[in-house]
């Protein structure tokens, strides 16, 4: 009898399955490091590096200004098409995947085209892009087209999803057409959210394409990898420190931007 | 104001034209669309573009497909399939790595936590400058710290991943009841068993979803590390473009898509399972 009040008095009953859990994961990750190779000898040397690349980045260099400018331009020109270029597609796009406007036959394709648009990563889309377009901007604001449409066109689609059918049947019920019923039952009820997502999708289109550089698609990435190639840790840091400053900016304005819209 | 018709009576007051938006707001919304506008206009005007390259695009991208078809599946194993494995381990120990660095930082960011404003500040500033560098940038500078291979990927998926953790732990934290925090306070727990028994609890399924959220991306990022060198299928798939072995690169493509879509199943299944 004692021995039954014991174990109903213990408040916080040790939790074996969650231990058990996070033994099975130190295990995983021990294993994972020896299979990666990571071993405690190699990070110590990594750590002795990384002292000296940090020294070799400072201080940063920017005498090659010109460069940096004309890079982070093209960044901004690519972000700025892409993102446009994104929206204006993602418009149609959310509205036939959205189920509750858009009949089945039309939704589950298009689904399918918006799950593979999100599912390849912007970078080996811009590869691709690279080879079939060539070499420079036109290929990184086609891919970044390609990611925006991915990401906004679902979110457009959920946003669309989530409406109130109520006044979309009012209209209707003034006998208006579809373009009426699209502009007054369901536009007012998404705007604000919509412009939420695509000052979001500027925001990362911009931190996006100063990366797609790096496989040629234009931008501030072609300078920074080339940089990183030839062993400008001073160059590097001074593109870095630029890129940081550039994606804060973009925040404090899409901010404003969004105060703005409300 | 409109009241040309009924400037006397009771009713004069009640007889005006609504605006939605005062002039300030609809001269801030107008200037809003001009620079968007603006911008559009500027950047179709300067971007460069070549036109030679833009005339056979349709033509390049049919010759693209053409030499990916039939993708190469012999390939698949064992050299895809090693690559595929080593790019998951990338994505998982990174993401175990960065929950070990988020979650002080996530402490230290949280204001009702921690409550010296100075360490908020630091620890935000440090999400934010984890956040604000790529994961290729990331894998770029540990490649050049640890040298090629999966170590670099996973540092650089670790390090990225911290300042979205960080933050979205810290919004968690933030919004926890102080309720069992105070009556575990008044039963005397020490710090430990207030955060285990009083905030995790609350915080638990947050966790759970960033986790298992933060696993999906990383899946995705750690594909193309490799382009970097920071080991994963990146490496597998950089070396097959770089030989023009199209075949193999619409294997590799197609093995990346099965697993995305797989992770993306998983998480599904998971998170309505737990949460």
């Amino acid at each position: 009898m004692s021995g039954a009040s014991q174990a109903a008095r213990q408040a916080f009953a040790p939790n074996w399955g969650a231990r058990l859990g996070l033994l099975a994961l130190a295990l995983y990750s021990l294993y994972a490091m020896a299979q990666l190779d990571i071993t405690w000898d190699r990070l110590l040397i990594g750590f002795g590096e990384a002292g000296r690349f940090l020294a070799r980045m400072w201080p940063p260099n920017f005498e090659r200004w010109e460069l940096l400018i004309e890079g982070l331009l093209e960044s901004i020109q690519i972000a700025v098409l892409a993102s446009a270029l994104g929206i204006l597609l993602s418009l149609p796009l959310g509205l036939m995947a959205a189920r509750n406007l858009a009949p089945t036959l039309l939704t589950a394709p298009t689904r399918a085209f918006i799950a593979l648009c999100r599912s390849l990563h912007y970078v080996i889309v811009a590869i691709l892009f690279v080879k079939a377009i060539g070499f420079g901007a036109l290929a990184g604001v086609a891919a970044l087209t390609i990611a925006s449409m991915g990401f906004i066109a679902k979110l457009f689609a959920e946003a669309i999803e989530e409406i109130s059918m109520k006044q979309v049947e009012a209209i209707r019920a003034t006998g208006a057409g579809f373009g009426a019923v699209l502009l007054y039952g369901v536009l007012p009820q998404v705007a604000s959210r919509f412009t939420g997502f695509c000052l979001y999708q500027l925001d990362s289109n911009l931190r996006n394409s100063t990366l797609v550089g790096i496989v040629g698609a234009g931008g501030i990435g072609g300078t920074l990898f080339a940089a990183f190639k030839r062993f400008d840790y001073d160059f590097v840091a001074a593109i870095l420190l630029s890129i940081i400053a550039l994606i804060f900016l973009a925040e404090v304005i899409s901010a404003r931007i969004r105060a703005a819209m409300q | 104001m409109s009241g040309a018709a009924g400037t006397a009576g009771p009713m004069a007051p009640l007889i005006r034209e609504w605006h939605r938006f005062t002039p300030a707001e609809r001269i801030g919304r107008w200037l809003v669309w001009l620079a968007i506008v603006a911008s559009v206009v500027w950047a179709v005007r300067t971007v460069e573009i070549i036109p030679e390259f833009l005339e056979d695009a349709p033509e390049q991208m049919a010759d693209l497909l053409v030499r990916m078809w039939p993708p190469d599946l012999a390939h698949y194993y064992p050299d895809v399939h090693a690559a595929l494995v080593e790019t998951l381990h990338i994505a998982t120990l990174g993401t175990l790595f960065s929950f070990l660095l988020a979650v002080p930082l996530a402490l230290l960011a949280a204001r009702n936590i921690c409550r010296i404003r100075p360490l908020n500040a630091f620890a935000q500033l440090m999400l934010v400058s984890s956040r604000s560098v790529n994961s290729l940038v990331w894998a770029l500078i540990f490649v050049a710290v640890f040298g090629p291979g999966a170590a670099a990927g996973v540092f650089a998926i670790a390090f990225r991943s911290v300042g979205f953790v960080g933050k979205l732990l810290a919004e968690a934290l933030e919004e926890t009841n102080r309720g069992p925090v105070e009556a575990l306070t008044a039963a005397g727990a020490p710090w430990g068993h207030i955060m285990l028994k009083g905030v995790w609890p609350q915080v638990q399924p947050a966790f759970w979803g960033i986790a298992l959220f933060r696993w999906d991306i990383n899946v995705r990022e750690s594909a193309v590390l490799g382009l970097v060198g920071a080991g994963g299928i990146g490496v597998v798939l950089d070396d097959a473009i770089n030989f023009f072995q199209w075949e193999r690169v619409a294997t590799v493509l197609l093995a990346i898509l099965a697993v995305v879509i797989v992770a993306e199943i998983v998480v599904t299944r998971i998170r309505s399972r737990l949460i």
